[in-house]
């Protein structure tokens, strides 16, 4: 019951990008394109898993005075592996994502969550809080570039949705990305308090 | 002839590629931060001051350790572990020197750490090819004095509109985040116009 529950509360309750209000630079810079919010999905929880891992194993070791160092460490070597991968396999992700792939070090989430959760619980049920806040994360930066990709290249997954319609490239650059992500807020907020009367 | 280009890189960080605006990044503290004026014009000169030591301590560490021990892959963990060693020496250094100083910076120092505009001025400073090329330092410390300008500029505009939200009548749902992420892409939208500048 505990495990559905510490998995489901990354997606809804507790997201990070929609409630936290964190790590909302890859959020509004990679979701150009839903392939990329995928691939940039896909190596946030990767990472968020790894370190919640190794955090939660070392976690007794650790002075809590150096802590945070110690945390950031793990997580920039996690991020280190990511981007040699990326770079070997998929050399058109690592471009595309450029210098986002680095920045997922200081993505708030991740130390948030080794500081939070994992350096409190055991290994197994950290893996399952990284599992769902990763994609917790991930689902909101699908939704937001399905709506910036469509609207702003007129394209899905690179195919091209309605010929001879003019994309607003305003979707595609930063305006675009800001003020969606207010309007999925907006909604958010909207269906919440919707929901609260109800109840 | 080497001033002009000093200059099309100094304005180019503040107006056209502005980090915050147009590249964005470092997210996080601008919405964190931008509720009082006061607060945002510490947190801008706190950034502008770390991201300038950042970026010529990381162009040293590039040039006379990653690069003649090619271990060039590891800058990311190099980088954060400078800008963090950075944030607490400057800390400290405020602490004694200037106690006053550090009561009014204080509080937004550790949090500089996690700022992704500060990694991400390091990591550009090395993908332009600063490097390489003569001046490489004068324009490494140009950039990261522009880049810390730029995000000022952003954090004091945005602090100033916030402030006159306080009494504006919003809709219900859209009061906090959703309407400052709307007003993000206003001004980003408006940024856009330096765009067409060109020296």
């Amino acid at each position: 019951m505990s495990i559905k529950k510490e998995f489901l509360k990354g997606l809804v309750e507790k997201n990070p990008v929609m409630v936290l209000g964190i790590g909302l630079c890859p959020a509004l810079a990679v979701t150009t394109s839903v392939s990329n919010a995928l691939w940039m999905m896909i190596a946030t929880t990767f990472v968020l898993t790894c370190s919640n891992v190794l955090v939660s194993l070392v976690k007794d070791y650790i002075p809590s005075h150096i802590r945070i160092p110690v945390f950031i460490t793990i997580i920039a070597a996690f991020v280190t592996v990511v981007e040699i991968t990326l770079k070997a396999y998929q050399p058109e992700v690592y471009t595309s994502l450029g210098i986002f792939i680095p920045l997922i070090v200081v993505n708030c989430i991740i130390l948030g969550r080794a500081e939070e959760f994992a350096s409190r619980n055991g290994v197994f049920i950290s893996i399952i809080d990284a599992l769902g806040m990763g994609i917790g994360f991930g689902l909101t930066l699908t939704i937001l570039a399905f709506f910036r990709e469509t609207l702003g290249a007129n394209k899905l997954f690179g195919y091209t949705l309605i010929p001879g319609f003019k994309p607003a490239g305003m979707m595609a650059i930063a305006p675009g990305a800001f003020i969606t992500l207010g309007l999925m807020l907006w909604a958010m907020n909207r269906i919440m308090v919707s929901r609260k009367h109800k109840k | 002839m080497e001033i002009k280009l000093f200059i099309t890189i100094l304005f180019s960080t503040i107006f056209i590629n502005n980090y915050v605006l147009s590249q964005t990044l470092g997210i996080c503290p601008f919405l964190g931060v931008s509720k009082k004026t006061d607060s945002a014009a510490g947190m801008g000169f706190a950034v502008i001051f770390v991201m300038t030591l950042a970026s010529v301590i990381t162009y040293f560490i590039y040039k006379y350790i990653l690069i003649p021990f090619s271990i060039t892959y590891l800058r990311t963990i190099a980088f954060i572990l400078v800008i963090a060693s950075i944030v607490q020496l400057v800390e400290m250094a405020i602490n004694k020197l200037s106690p006053s100083l550090y009561r009014a910076l204080g509080i937004f120092l550790p949090l500089i750490t996690t700022n992704c505009a500060v990694l991400g001025v390091a990591v550009l400073n090395v993908d332009s090819g600063f490097i390489t090329k003569e001046f490489g330092l004068l324009m490494t410390i140009v950039q990261g004095f522009g880049a810390g300008v730029g995000f000022l500029l952003a954090l004091m505009l945005m602090s100033g509109i916030r402030e006159r939200l306080e009494t504006a009548d919003i809709p219900f749902n859209l009061r906090g985040m959703p309407i400052s992420f709307i007003i993000a892409g206003l001004l980003s939208l408006a940024f856009l116009g330096f765009a067409g500048m060109s020296f």
